[in-house]
Order: C-alpha cells, then sequence, then structure tokens
C-alpha cells in the first residue's frame, strides 16, 4: 500500500447491539484500512457482520441499540465519538451508501427526480433547476435511456436492474469519496449483476473514488477489487491483496467459501461441497477459533485457544492455527 | 430467436409431463396485452430434472405455475401422465394436484408465520385427510429428518426463528408431504448466500432419488443449475431459444443469447474476471415484442431475416436443438 494516510482507518472497532438474550457482538475488534482510490471487498456469510462493520463505519446504525467501540477515523478526523450531526457532513460528499435492496431503500411515492436531487439541494445548496439539471446528468452516467423521463417515475415502474442504477446515482450524487456498496448484486439477474459491476468499476476510475464492495459471493469481487477482507462471526480472518488471496488463500473458511461458489466448469450431476454447520450464536462468544465448530481441519488448539491474526506476507494476515499453506 | 417448433419433443413412455404451444396473456389494460409465455412446448421424462432458464421478466416463473393451472393457460395443452389438465374440471384437476407441487423463491414469506413448523408440514396431510394424527405426526417427523431438520428441535419452533436456508427446508418438507412425482422449484436458491446454496442444491438431488422426484428448476443462473439438472431450456421474452444436455449447452452455447447468459457468469479468478459482458440493456418489453426473432435488438449477429422471420427450434447435434437463423459455430 501507498504511505499516504488511508482514507478510512477502523482500529480496534466493534460493535454489539442490545437484545432480550444479552449483547449480541456482530462486529469484533477489527482493524481495517481503506487506502484512496482502493476498492476493497469484504465477503463473508449472512450474519458474519459484513453489513453491520459497513454501516458502523459511516455510523449508519441507531445509537440506542448499538453500541460502538473503538476508533474510526475518516480523513484525519475521528468519527467515533462524533454527533449524528458532524457525522452529516460527511455523508453524501465523503461517505456514500448503495443499499442492497433497490426495492426497498427507494420511497415508493416520491418520484426518482426528487429522491436523486435530494442530497444536491440539502448538501450542495443547488438550485431547483441546477440540480435537475445534474440529476438528469446523473441518470445518463449510469446508462439510463431516457433519463428526463425516468425523473418523472416513480420506483415501482422501473425493473430491478434501473433502480439499482437509480441507487448508484444517487449515492453518486455529491461526488463522495469513498462509495459503500452493500451487496450491490444480490437482488439482481446475472446478466444485469455483471453490467452493473462493470459500471461501478467504470465509475471509481473516472471519479477516482475509493470502495468498499460487500458481499457473500468471492466470484462477483474477484475482478473488481484490488483487497479483499474475508468475515466471520464479525472478525476479520483473512485480509490479502486479491490476486494473492485467490493464488495462496491460508484461512479453511477462504478455502470453503471458494469451493461452494457453483461454477461452470464443474462436471454437473456432482454433489457441490458445502460449509456444513453454521455460524456460532453471536450473543455467546467462543473461546477458541470461531470457525473451530465448521472446520474440516480442526484440532484440540483451535477450540481451546483463539487464534491471533498474523501476517504471512506484506499486507496478507489471516486468523488461523493451521493454515492451508502451512505445515498440517 | 425465440422460436416456436416442436421438432425437440421426444415420443417416449416414460414422458411424465408434455406442454405443447402454451401461451399466457395477462390483460393490462386498454386492448392490451403482456404475453408472458407464447407458445412453448416442451416435455419430461420421469426422472430428469429439467432447468428453465432465463432473465427476469422472461416468463419462466409464469410457465412453472401455468403448468399447475395457476390461473389456467390461455391457450395450449399441458398434459400430465396422459391427462389434459387444461380441460379438467376444479374437482379433478384438485384430485391431481397433491402429485405436482412447488418450492418458492422466498422461503421466509411462503411461510406462514404463525404457525409452528410441525402445522407447517402437516398442512398438506391434514387437507388430504392422510391417515391419522399419530401416523401424520410420524410422517412429519419423517419428512423433517429427511431434509436435515432434527423434529425434536424444531417442530414447535416458528418460521421466522429459522435462517433463510432452514427455511427452504422447510418449505422442501413441506412440498414432499404428499408424495408428488413432479415438484417444480422456482428460484429455490436465489435468496440464499453461496454457501447455503450448495447444501440446498444437495438436499433436492438426495430428495429426487429418495422420493423418485421429477424435476422442474426455474433459475436465472446458469451456474447453480449446472449441477442438478439433466436438460436445459434457456427462454427469452416468452419464447424457447435452445434446449441441450447442460455439458453440452456449456462447452457449446449455440445462441447468441445463451452465449451471453454463460459468460455473464461471475468467474471466482482474479486473472479472467475482468472479462467484458456482451449483453447491453434490458429486454424489450412483453406487451409489445419485437417482430421476427425475439432477441434480435440485443443479439450481435441479428440480419434483416431475423426481424422477419420468427426461427424455429431445429436439432444442431443429438439433442441439443436452438431457435436462431444464424447459430454461432
Amino acid at each position: 500500500m501507498s504511505n499516504l494516510p488511508p482514507m478510512l482507518s477502523l482500529r480496534d472497532f466493534s460493535v454489539s447491539f442490545d437484545t432480550a438474550r444479552g449483547p449480541l457482538y456482530a462486529v469484533r475488534n477489527v482493524d481495517i484500512d481503506v487506502a484512496d482510490g482502493e476498492s476493497l471487498g469484504i465477503v463473508g456469510e449472512s450474519g458474519s457482520g459484513k453489513t453491520v462493520l459497513s454501516r458502523g463505519a459511516m455510523g449508519l446504525l441507531p445509537k440506542r441499540v448499538a453500541h460502538r467501540s473503538g476508533t474510526v477515523v475518516y480523513d484525519d478526523h475521528d468519527l467515533s465519538q462524533a454527533p449524528r450531526k458532524e457525522l452529516r457532513e460527511y455523508w453524501g460528499t465523503g461517505m456514500a451508501m448503495i443499499f442492497q435492496d433497490p426495492m426497498t431503500a427507494l420511497n415508493p411515492v416520491r418520484k426518482i427526480g426528487s429522491q436523486l436531487t435530494e442530497g444536491l439541494r440539502i448538501r450542495l445548496q443547488m438550485s431547483k433547476t441546477d440540480a435537475a439539471a445534474r440529476g438528469i446528468e446523473l441518470l445518463n452516467r449510469v446508462r439510463i435511456p431516457d433519463p428526463a423521463a425516468v425523473m418523472e417515475k416513480y420506483p415501482f415502474q422501473l425493473s430491478g436492474g434501473m433502480r439499482q442504477r437509480v441507487m448508484i446515482a444517487i449515492a453518486l450524487a455529491c461526488r463522495p469519496r469513498l462509495l459503500f456498496a452493500d451487496e450491490p448484486t444480490t437482488a439482481l439477474d446475472v446478466t444485469v449483476q455483471a453490467q452493473v459491476m462493470q459500471l461501478l468499476s467504470e465509475l471509481r476510475h473516472e471519479m477516482g473514488m475509493s470502495m468498499v464492495i460487500v458481499t457473500h459471493d468471492l466470484g462477483v469481487v474477484a475482478g473488481h477489487t484490488d483487497r479483499i477482507a474475508v468475515m466471520y462471526a464479525g472478525e476479520v480472518v483473512e485480509i490479502a491483496p486479491t490476486k494473492q488471496l485467490f493464488a495462496n488463500m491460508q484461512m479453511p473458511y477462504t478455502e470453503a467459501l471458494m469451493k461452494s461458489i457453483p461454477r461452470l466448469d464443474t462436471p454437473s450431476g456432482q454433489r457441490l461441497p458445502v460449509i456444513s454447520g453454521r455460524l456460532p450464536d453471536p450473543t455467546q462468544p467462543e473461546t477458541g477459533c470461531s470457525f473451530a465448530s465448521r472446520c474440516p481441519y480442526v484440532t484440540d488448539k483451535c477450540r481451546a485457544e483463539a487464534p491471533p491474526l498474523v501476517e504471512v506476507s506484506p499486507g496478507h494476515s489471516y486468523r488461523c492455527w493451521f493454515p492451508i499453506g502451512g505445515s498440517r | 430467436m425465440a422460436g416456436s417448433g416442436k421438432a425437440h419433443l421426444r415420443n417416449s413412455e416414460e414422458i411424465i409431463l408434455r406442454v405443447e404451444d402454451l401461451t399466457m396473456e395477462f390483460p393490462a389494460g386498454g386492448k392490451k396485452f403482456v404475453r408472458a409465455v407464447s407458445g412453448i412446448s416442451f416435455d419430461i421424462e420421469r426422472g430428469e430434472t429439467l432447468a428453465i432458464v432465463g432473465e427476469s421478466g422472461c416468463g419462466k416463473s409464469t410457465l412453472g405455475k401455468a403448468i399447475l393451472q395457476l390461473p389456467k393457460p390461455t391457450s395450449g395443452s399441458v398434459n400430465f401422465q396422459g391427462q389434459e389438465l387444461t380441460t379438467l374440471n376444479k374437482d379433478a384437476l384438485r384430485d391431481i394436484r397433491p402429485a405436482m407441487q412447488m418450492i418458492f423463491q422466498d422461503p421466509v414469506s411462503s411461510l406462514d408465520p404463525r404457525l409452528s413448523v410441525a402445522k407447517i408440514v402437516d398442512e398438506p396431510l391434514k387437507i388430504w385427510d392422510r391417515g391419522d394424527e399419530m401416523w401424520r405426526s410420524n410422517k412429519v417427523d419423517e419428512l423433517l429428518n429427511a431434509v436435515g431438520l432434527d423434529p425434536a428441535l424444531v417442530r414447535d419452533r416458528r418460521s421466522y426463528e429459522f435462517s433463510g436456508g432452514q427455511c427452504q427446508r422447510i418449505s422442501i418438507a413441506r412440498s414432499l408431504a404428499l408424495e408428488p412425482l413432479l415438484l417444480i422449484c422456482d428460484e429455490p436458491v436465489s435468496a440464499l448466500d453461496v454457501s447455503v446454496q450448495a447444501q440446498i442444491l444437495n438436499l433436492l438431488q438426495d430428495m429426487k432419488e429418495r422420493y423418485g422426484l421429477t424435476l422442474i428448476f426455474i433459475s436465472h443462473d446458469l451456474a447453480v443449475v449446472k449441477a442438478v439438472s439433466t436438460r436445459i431450456m434457456v427462454m427469452y421474452l416468452g419464447k424457447v431459444c435452445e434446449i441441450s444436455a447442460p455439458d453440452e449447452l456449456y462447452s457449446r452455447p449455440r445462441h447468441h443469447y445463451t452465449h451471453a447468459l454463460v459468460s455473464s457468469v461471475p468467474i471466482p479468478d482474479p486473472n479472467v474476471a475482468a472479462r467484458r459482458t456482451t449483453l447491453e440493456g434490458e429486454p424489450p418489453s412483453p406487451m409489445d415484442p419485437p417482430s421476427g426473432c425475439r432477441f434480435r435488438t440485443r443479439c450481435p449477429g441479428a440480419t434483416d431475416l431475423c426481424a422477419q422471420e420468427e426461427p424455429q427450434l431445429h436439432e444442431v447435434s443429438a439433442g441439443h436443438y436452438v431457435a436462431c437463423h444464424w447459430p454461432r459455430p
């Protein structure tokens, strides 16, 4: 990585929620940096804490039930304890987010134009006509045909792929420097998924943005990220430059995730490899490695003692006592 | 593409379902109609898994439901085990329904949140008055065991206490309660994580072997259907593009649309994943489909002929049928 200070830096970052069964530890002691212009993938199963991590970093979690600890430094400003009013100064122009489900994230009773220009009007104090012109330009940019007509439409009049493009246009409206994309393609068809990922990559290069892509599918981020962090049970269990991760994965969980992707080159009629079992209960912190109960290579040591994050090569760290590349 | 024609229909004793010229139209205000499915024909042999693949809006779910007469198709014929379903009256249709079951896309919303898991799985048995209470209770336990859930732990819990993958297991248990011959799975794994998808796909394979099922597997993802299907039918805008065995279809897609679908599957390898997709834009409206081949507006190989004449399905190699004037080599 470069010597410049990172755009976003999380240190010892944790999030817990109050539940009826006691505190639920959704994100545990995460250290992550996002460099200027970098694209980082955060990959994990449902419940691994990847969405909570990205929302927590932006300060979007409800304060009454979500407890954050550790530090969040964005562009040399410590936002960990910042009140909501101050955080708002960074939303839209500094950090922006594309939400997962384009149907529910858009307001069904407001026209696309009004939702798209809201940020421009409030954050950039643009006039109504300027904002409308900019809105049309943005829709053009995300390749929506006939943008002037789409400005006057409601979300239900658009297809899923179109709605996701509108979500991207809204997130990009105030030219953010860091874009979080939370499962940007999960609700979409494979063909549209490929289009949207390509569009995001192009826009990132054009605008010189940093991007954090959150997904459960390693296949989706393989060609669109510089680095990938694999999350399991609220922890980062492996982090590495993308090519390095695919070529030389160390953590058995990363390997299991990789193997479970349905691929075109496996012969038909074959049984697919699965990760047996399920995520541990997040209200009951484990003593040993969090993946121990599902790991094919588990030993007594794994159950007794949690492995620390160790660096195997520059920028490549993992949490495992018996890594795949090492002697087993 | 997207042609009509019946060259691919087989003449075999083992055919369990034969669909011919099936058309499904919905009124769309004024004198307009949405032609969700227009003139589709196909057949399935006992024990086969037919995958129906296409983008959102291509009519694949409508087709699945039309087979079950939900609602009755506008025209065409659906022949299930020698019985014509489209002309059956309500009671006769009801008698045949247990043999054909469906699994839905969203496993959470397709289960009643107020019912316990045992009640959900028991409901079809109760409605059809199978056995006494004791027998039904044992049957429910057997089904839950079969789908990999521990009856003692799950019987009395409600669906909202379970993850998406577990809810899909409950749905599968429910669909198997009446021992169907044909199971229609409508995007059964698209709402699930990749790691859970594989579990459900394997489970469906196991259930197919154990209960001797014939499956129709509807999906938008070619990579997902690869593992489970014995035959794949690709649809576009209410028409059939291509039908083939899976390995042949993937290694040598002849239709331009199939080729685009195959190449948009993300490859988990950073060295090859930067490939550009060939398919731009979105499908045209099914209210006003293009003339001739319906795919021509997005097809890289379209010519004047494609606008004038609708291509018919024809055999290009053994068991491989394509509806295209200019199939790929």
